[in-house]
Parts: C-alpha cells; structure tokens; sequence
C-alpha cells in the first residue's frame, strides 16, 4: 500500500479577487493522522471545504484513492469515503440519536419504495444491520445509553462525540474532524484524542485534522501541515514544526 | 417601569378606540342616490368603550394577568390516553372500534352532517400531503392548493373529454398532480425558507389564473358541471341509469331510491382513501425517506456531508406531498360535481397550512384533529359566519402563544437496540 488514499496538489481557491487557498499540497497515507493548523483566517476550513466538495476548486487536483474528486458534488464525494465533521456541530437536533445514525446510512438502506412499503427480506436485513452498525458505533462512544434521546438534548461533549459516530457510521476511509475538541473541558478533550488514536489503529482509518488545542496536534498527530494566509508554511513531523521559526513568528509574530 | 407600563396601555386604548370608530362608530349608507355618514347608535358607543377600557387594563395589568394564566395547568392530551405497554395492547382494538364506528355512523345521522364529514375527510388527505412537505421535509409551500386544482381538473376534464370512470381518474390525477410537482421541485431545489414561500405563492396563482383564463379547453371561470359521480363497480346512484341497459345501485339491491345513498357512498370512499393515506404516509415516515425528509429539515448541509441526494429528497417530498393533493382534489371533483377556479384560491391553500401548523408539524393524528376543528368549527358556529376569518385568526394567535407545538406535537419513534 504505498498510494496515498489523499494526495493534493496544488489546491487553491479565490472568491473573486481574494485568494483564501493557495497552492496547499497535502498528503494522507493510510492509517496515518494528519493534522492542519494555522492562525485564524488561514484558511484550513476553506480547504476542508473544497476537499469535501461543499467548494469547487479553483485550481488543483484531489486525489481520493487514486480518483481525482475535485469537481464532484459533496453527497458523491462523501459516499466514496470521504467524511467530514463541522466546526459546530452539526446534528440533526430534533430527531433521536439513533435516527441521526440511522439518516447517516442512508445510502447503504434499500430505499426503494415498494421494498420499504411491503417489508421485504432484503429492505428489513438492511435495515437490521443498520441499527446494529449504529448500536456498535454508540458503544464505542459511549452513548448507547442515550439511543433513544434527542439528538439536542445531549450534552456539547456528547453531541461532539455522535458527530463523529455519525460519520463512522457511514463507513469511511478518511475522516475531515473540523476542530472537533473545540468547547471540550479537559476530561472530554483527553477522551477525543484517544478515540481519534483507536480510529486509526483499530479501525483503520485515516484522520485529517483541524485544531487549535496544541496539545492534542502535537501528541497524535504523525504529519502536520501549518497554513498562514492561505498559503503553506511548513508541513513535518510534531517536533520539525515546534522548532520552526516560521511558524513561531506567524503564531506570535517577530521580535 | 410602571410609568412605560401605562403609556403602553394609553397607547394601546388609544388605537384601539380609533380603529373602532373607523370601523364601528361611523357607517356609510347610501339615501336614494347619495351616500351619507351616520354616528353609531347609544349601544353601540357602550360596547365600544367598554372594549376600549378591557384593552386598556388587560394592557396595564398584563404582567398580573400572565402569572395568574401560568399557573392554570395546561391542557394535556397525552396524559388521558393509557401509558406505554398498555397502549400498545389496546392500540389494535381501539383503531378497529373507530373504523366500525367511521362506517356505522352515516347511517344514523343527518344527510347535512355525512356531507359535513366527507369535506373534513378531503381536508384531511390535504393536510396529511402538505404535512409531507412542511412538516416533514420542512419545505414551506404556500401554493399546495394548485396539486389541489390540478387533481380536480384532471378528472373533471376527462371526464368530461374522454368519459372515463373515477375510479380510473383517481390515480391518473394524482399521478398527474405529482408530475406537477416534480415540475415545480425543479426551480425551488435551491431555494428555502421565505423564497420558497413565495415561489410557491406564485406557483399557485399561476394555475389558477391558467385555469381561468384558458377558456377553449378549462371553461373559464364558468367552470366544470355535470362531473360524473363514482359508481360502485359499475352501479350508479342516479335515480335512473343514465345509458340504455345501465343499472342504478336502488335497482340491482331492490331498494327504494333515496339520495341520502349517494351521500352515504362517497362518505364511505372518502373514509376508505383517508385509511389509505394514513397507512402510507405513516409507513413512508418510518422508512429511510421520512427519515432523510426529516434530516434536510433539520440540517441540509449535514444531509450533503453524510452522502445524501438533496435533490431526489426533496423532489421526492414534493413530489408524493403533490400526489396526495391530487388525489384529494380528484375526490373533491366527483363530489362536487361542479368545479371553477373559484375553488383553489389563495386561502383555501392558508387554510391547508393552518392545519398543518395547528395539528403540529409531522404530527399525523395533530393534522387530523385540526382538519376537524378547522372544518367543523365554522359550521357550528354559523351564526358568526361574518367573523369566521376574525375566528381563525384569533385562534391561530391563542394556539401560537400557548402552544407553539400545535395541538398534538409529533412523537419520536422508540427504535429498540439489540444489546
């Protein structure tokens, strides 16, 4: 497996005169975490965006396992197995917890009508092995207690924690966590990262990362890139990036 | 703050005093061939000033009155049905005994109040098909009486072209209302909220105004009469068999003639088609398309990262929401038998989305409830049929105020986890 399951080149974005990406390459490997950060405005959501499809690039390619996916429409680009979560979370709040994980498999559900009206074996094992998909992702986060709950009736913690079962849910390769730790105490913070860590070694997934908490990029993260202005500063391993010069003065800018 | 408390309340007594001597106090009237302006009577002063005087202290004493309401407990429709397990056991027996009751009941009462019933049964399949759209997929649609219109006139219209049957028209209008939809979905896939709103609002009058003016192929404003009533397998209700050699419902079953059977008949369809809706769109709400109708309510663009179509679920609400307008108006023609554009105006569309709202957004039994109150209401209360618009709005501001959720709110389905 030496392909990348996510290989950049070259992405940049303008909305009219103002260029908010430019030229940003990133790499995922397989069962890698990788993770972006950047001042604020930098652009790192902007990224996420044209990765998911939610923008249309302006230039460059994305490659998804060996598919180039720039262009495509978001709800095609997730169903190949890219998945993203949102800076705020993002549930359906109304609906049961289990209905969110539920809606999330829709596309693996038989959703042809007359199956669904008449119940018919194929229509009912898939939606049995749905709600079982579902109960062994609520497990895993620890909210199988609250299944039948209202999705805004959860607590922020518990609400970051079914944004990202949600995802899983769907069964993706790589998973775009968009400062998921944001608004987390440090209790909660510190479950995060070891549920992002299982992800990768138990699941085999890969992460791409947007986060401001440090310690939580520094200590999981096995690549990171740095973006200041929408454009790339530095990309290496926790410690090349803690002793880079460049980013000490775009963080805290120059003596 | 007392001070703002009465100028509040000033300000309020003063408006309403000048809006009823507008309205009230001074009557034009024509004289042979001028108009001439008359003061109210002595009366109507009184009642005037006393109204004037209960907005003034109900303004001033508007914090008093709020707590002395709070503390009035709130009606509870849930709690005088049996809990949980109980519920579930009784359930069977208790749709069984309704539906005997549905059937049994034409036969006891008065002609006036089977008709009565069968027009609260059409706004009930209309209710239950906006509801699909508004308070499912959360598509705000203010022209669904055009799926109305285009029912009607499908089966009016070929009927009257080609003679065909209702019980051949029935599908085919509301395969021909969705197909309209599925028009209509197309321009409005980006819009949400207010735009859509207006959007639809256009839609409507389009067809209206289409249906009055193509008058070679619609009649106009002078309508569709004479539509062809439904038949029971090929047995009519008219005193005589219209063709050579037909026979009437009375003759086959050796029965004295009476009109009441007709009335009695399309009762019993209307039941029959409500039974049907119920039973389908409830089994389309548990299935992955309520659920993803539900989902674009609640969060389109976490609907778009999750992998799901928003185009085909959207078109898909608006598409089967349209479909049962279709086939409540195609019901509505072979009732009436008489239709004209006058029918599908504006506010029977406001009417629709009232009950809908009031009933509580995708709550079915709530739609139903408030297609009764909502039909059933006015007719009571006959001799105020001049305020019978005041009512409604009065109604719809006490129920937003007091119970923003509507009368039944939805429930959220238990889905029980293999451990």
């Amino acid at each position: 497996m030496s392909q990348l399951l996510l290989d950049v080149h070259g992405l940049t974005m303008r909305f009219g005169g103002l260029v908010a990406v430019n030229k940003v390459n990133l790499a995922v490997k397989h069962r890698q975490i990788v993770s972006i950060i950047g001042p604020n405005g930098a652009g790192k959501t902007t990224v996420f965006n044209c990765l998911s499809g939610f923008y249309i690039p302006s230039e460059g390619s994305v490659m998804f396992n060996g598919h180039e996916v720039a262009g495509l429409k978001d709800f095609q680009i997730s169903r190949q197995g890219l998945v993203r979560t949102f800076q705020h979370v993002r549930l359906f709040s109304s609906m049961t917890v289990i209905e969110n994980m539920l809606v999330a498999q829709h596309r693996h559900l038989n959703t042809n009508l007359l199956s669904g009206l008449f119940k018919t074996g194929n229509y009912r094992r898939l939606e049995q092995e749905a709600m079982d998909r579902a109960a062994y992702w609520l497990k895993e986060v620890d909210l199988l207690d609250f299944a039948n709950r209202e999705a805004g009736n959860l607590s922020y913690g518990q609400q970051r924690r079914l944004e990202i079962a949600r995802c899983m849910v769907t069964q993706p390769e790589l998973l775009l966590l968009d400062e998921p730790a944001a608004g987390l105490n440090p209790n909660e913070t510190k479950e995060l990262d070891e549920l992002i860590v299982r992800l990768r070694d138990e699941h085999e997934i890969s992460v791409l990362l947007i986060e401001h908490d440090m310690g939580l990029v520094m200590g999981i993260s096995d690549h990171i890139y740095v973006i200041a202005q929408g454009t790339p500063l530095a990309d290496g391993n926790a410690d090349q990036i803690i002793n880079n010069p460049d980013v000490i003065k775009a963080y805290l800018g120059e003596e | 703050m007392h001070n703002n408390k009465l100028q509040s309340a000033l300000f309020a007594a003063g408006i309403t005093l000048v809006l009823a001597c507008l309205m009230i106090g001074v009557k034009l009237d024509t004289e042979s061939t001028t108009l001439a302006v008359r003061g109210a009577t002595a009366e109507q002063w009184t009642w005037i000033g006393l109204g004037v005087s209960l907005v003034f202290l109900s303004q001033l004493f508007s914090g008093q009155i709020d707590t002395l309401f709070g503390k009035l407990p709130k009606p509870n429709v849930g709690g005088l049905l049996p809990k949980g397990q109980k519920m579930t056991t009784l359930k069977p027996w208790l749709i069984a005994a309704l539906l005997v009751g549905l059937v049994i009941w034409p036969f006891m009462v008065s002609r006036g109040s089977v008709d009565l019933a069968t027009l609260t049964l059409i706004y009930i399949m209309l209710g239950l098909g906006l509801n699909i759209v508004v308070g499912l997929a959360g598509l705000l649609d203010l022209g669904f009486v055009a799926f109305y219109a285009v029912g009607a006139y499908t089966y009016a219209l070929l009927s009257m072209y080609f003679g065909l049957s209702f019980w051949i028209c029935l599908p085919l209008s509301a395969g021909f209302a969705a197909l309209f939809g599925f028009v209509l979905g197309f321009p409005v896939l980006r819009l949400r909220g207010d735009y859509l709103a207006i959007v639809t609002l256009g839609f409507g009058e389009i067809i209206r105004i289409l249906l009055n003016n193509w008058t070679n192929v619609t009649n106009g404003p002078s309508g569709i009469s004479g539509i062809a009533k439904p038949s029971l397998f090929g047995l009519e209700f008219t005193r005589r068999a219209k063709e050579e050699g037909g026979q009437t419902f009375h003759e086959f079953f050796g029965i004295a003639y009476s009109s009441s059977y007709k009335i009695i008949f399309l009762y019993l369809i209307a039941v029959l088609l409500v039974c049907f809706l119920i039973y389908l769109i409830n089994r389309l709400m548990r299935m992955p398309i309520g659920r993803a109708w539900e989902a674009l309510r609640e969060d389109e663009i976490a609907c778009r990262s999750l992998g799901l179509n928003r185009t085909a679920i959207k078109l898909s609400a608006f598409t089967l929401g349209a479909s049962t307008a279709g086939f409540a108006g195609s019901f509505f023609a072979a009732r009436q038998g008489f239709i004209s554009p006058e029918s599908f105006i504006f506010i029977e569309s406001a009417i629709i989305l009232a009950i809908v709202v009031l009933g509580g957004m995708g709550s079915q039994i709530g739609v139903i409830l408030a297609a009764i109150v909502m039909t059933i209401l006015p007719e009571l209360a006959r001799e105020f049929s001049e305020y019978r618009m005041l009512m409604f709005g009065l109604l719809m501001v006490l129920m937003m105020r007091w119970r923003p959720e509507g009368l039944v709110p939805m429930k959220r389905p238990h889905l029980e986890l293999k451990q």
